[in-house]
């Protein structure tokens, strides 16, 4: 297919939808690349605003656009009917068609036979063992593979996925995260992410969206939201976290460590990993991982000690024991969590220059 | 023991009428089950009472008011006789639309049921991958409606083959045309001195009773296998 547009299509929705004594009222404007996150408590909405873009609910009021195409428009009489939308949908439950093997599963969608492409997908997600069983033989995480690789190849311009870890167990939860988020990494396509899982959605999201009973809370670039102190209950709580990204620039295979240059002044060790030098790797690091130390501290068994800017504190009244800080590192920024009394102690302020240490073993390279 | 040619042609027609009658009303039975099983509209009970009628009326009514309708001087009859020269009552033809009519109900309380135990959300995934409403109906909906499919055509074609009264009352008894089974039966019974005769009659209707019987297990305990292996 020809490659005519320049930017990818954004969607832009505006939409009104009563449900009962429930209201959903979404107004949106997601990138055109990228895995958008759309997070909320269960009973917010996300799975009924999924409906509504994939066509499956038409909202009483508003419209929906995907880059030029208009989707929806109650006020023109315009309702494009899911099979004309070309938006894939991975179910929370797979809904694979029991009476078709995978591999008819897999094609079910597909515009025109391709099978280079179907081979391409069968291996990202690692199912070409599973062509010829039926669907019922699957365990969970093998049917969620391919109910993704059945949407994948029916050549959609949006994908959307409604929690689509649901149920698994950890290890799978992991492993299945890991091939989404190789798979959005190396397909070309816009990513709607639903889950009710701050560790999930901060892991695989670029941009986000919070929902809260019906209405957008926030909606802005994850890092951005991250770093905001009024959203930190919703987004992990206790479990507060932010991102850094850098590039791998070397391994040291004797200590089994990777590091990894934010910029050119700063670096970190982390565990080793098997990406490749030149790669880019998202760090994702708990704000109570993180130690602040007025100036570095000789002997220690912190690997990873920074220098580091408090641009900003907050004491959260549902944590009223703890001081929540925003440190920039270069132009990276950073959040930490101290007691109050070490704030204290320490004699700590906003602008002042510190250390932040963090241990090598708290990362978790995705 | 031989047939004669008389319950030879009482066979031939029964079977003849009952496939013709079955042929007729599955495509129809199949639209009108999906229509109740699937779609909310006024009127859906009105439509929901007349297909059930034939099952609740005396069939010798069902047939009076096929000759009503259908008659050459019906609503119907008329048109389709000026239009297209077609004339049903007194023929093969007229028997096998009164005993579809009878066996209409069955196959789309079967029909129905068989698509109501498909999940709509199986079908709101296929419609996702671009398969519009045509499409969504004959790869998932039908096909895994099919064991309500064989059961309700066994049960409309058992049907078809017993009907008598709504048959007799619009397509008369004509030997060769419309006598059936059931009709030829109740032929010997009303002449004297043909017990025997009716007795072979009887066990001949026993026996396609059975066979029919014996084949539509035979075929639920297949397609059930099938499914199961697919299940895993």
């Amino acid at each position: 297919m020809a490659d005519v547009m320049t930017t990818p299509p954004r969607l832009t929705l505006d939409i009104e939808q009563p449900q009962g004594d429930f209201k959903l009222a979404v107004r949106l404007d997601l990138p055109g690349d990228g895995v958008s996150g759309v997070f909320g408590a269960s009973g917010s909405g996300k799975t009924s605003l999924l409906r509504v873009i994939a066509g499956l609910d038409r909202p009483q009021q508003g419209h929906i656009k995907l880059g030029q195409q208009v989707l929806l428009d109650t006020q023109r009489g315009i309702f494009t009917p899911p099979h004309q939308r070309r938006i894939g949908v991975v179910f929370q439950e797979a809904r694979l068609f029991p009476h078709y093997c995978v591999r008819g599963n897999l094609t079910y969608g597909m515009p025109h036979p391709a099978p280079g492409r179907l081979a391409e997908i069968v291996e990202l997600l690692g199912i070409e063992a599973l062509l010829t069983r039926m669907p019922g033989t699957l365990s969970g995480g093998e049917a969620r593979r391919v109910a993704i690789g059945r949407a994948l190849l029916s050549e959609p311009q949006l994908l959307l996925m409604d929690e689509p870890l649901t149920g698994l167990d950890g290890p799978r939860k992991e492993e299945l995260l890991r091939y989404i988020t190789r798979l959005t990494q190396q397909v070309d396509i816009p990513v709607v992410y639903v889950s009710h899982d701050a560790e999930e959605i901060t892991t695989i999201a670029d941009h986000l969206v919070v929902l809260k009973a019906g209405r957008v809370e926030a909606s802005d670039a994850l890092h951005t939201l991250l770093h905001r102190f009024d959203l930190t209950h919703g987004l992990g709580g206790f479990d507060a976290a932010s991102l850094l990204e850098g590039e791998v620039v070397a391994h040291d295979h004797a200590y089994g460590l990777t590091y990894l240059a934010l910029d050119d002044e700063h670096r970190l060790t982390l565990p080793g990993t098997a990406a490749p030098i030149g790669s880019r790797l998202r760090l994702r690091i708990l704000a109570r991982d993180i130690a602040l130390a007025l100036t570095p501290p000789p002997g220690t068994s912190y690997r990873n000690q920074l220098d580091a800017t408090i641009v900003d504190t907050a004491v959260l009244p549902e944590a009223p024991h703890t001081v929540e800080l925003r440190l920039r590192i270069g132009t990276r920024f950073l959040r930490a969590r101290l007691t109050r009394k070490s704030w204290d102690d320490m004699g700590l302020a906003k602008g002042m220059n510190i250390t932040a240490l963090i241990r090598s073993v708290s990362f978790n390279p995705l | 023991m031989s047939l004669s040619p008389a319950e030879w042609e009482a066979i031939r027609l029964s079977l003849l009428i009952g496939l013709a009658a079955v042929a007729w009303i599955l495509p129809l039975g199949i639209g009108v089950a999906w229509l109740l099983a699937r779609h909310e509209f006024r009127g859906k009970a009105v439509l929901d009472g007349l297909i059930h009628l034939p099952l609740v009326l005396p069939p010798v009514v069902v047939g009076y008011l096929l000759l009503v309708a259908l008659g050459r001087q019906g609503v119907i009859g008329a048109w389709l006789y000026s239009t297209f020269g077609l004339s049903l009552p007194f023929t093969w033809q007229g028997a096998a639309v009164a005993s579809g009519v009878m066996a209409f109900p069955l196959l789309v309380r079967a029909l129905r049921l068989s698509l109501e135990a498909v999940d709509p959300k199986l079908e709101a995934a296929a419609s996702t991958l671009g398969a519009g409403r045509w499409r969504v109906f004959t790869t998932i909906t039908l096909p895994l409606a099919v064991p309500g499919l064989l059961t309700g055509t066994v049960l409309a074609f058992a049907r078809a083959l017993s009907e008598f009264g709504a048959t007799i009352t619009f397509a008369s008894n004509i030997p060769g045309e419309t006598r059936t089974l059931p009709l030829a039966l109740y032929t010997l019974i009303q002449s004297p001195g043909q017990e025997s005769a009716a007795a072979r009659l009887c066990l001949i209707a026993v026996v396609i009773a059975l066979i029919s019987l014996v084949a539509s297990e035979w075929l639920a305990r297949r397609t059930r296998q099938r499914l199961q292996e697919r299940d895993g």
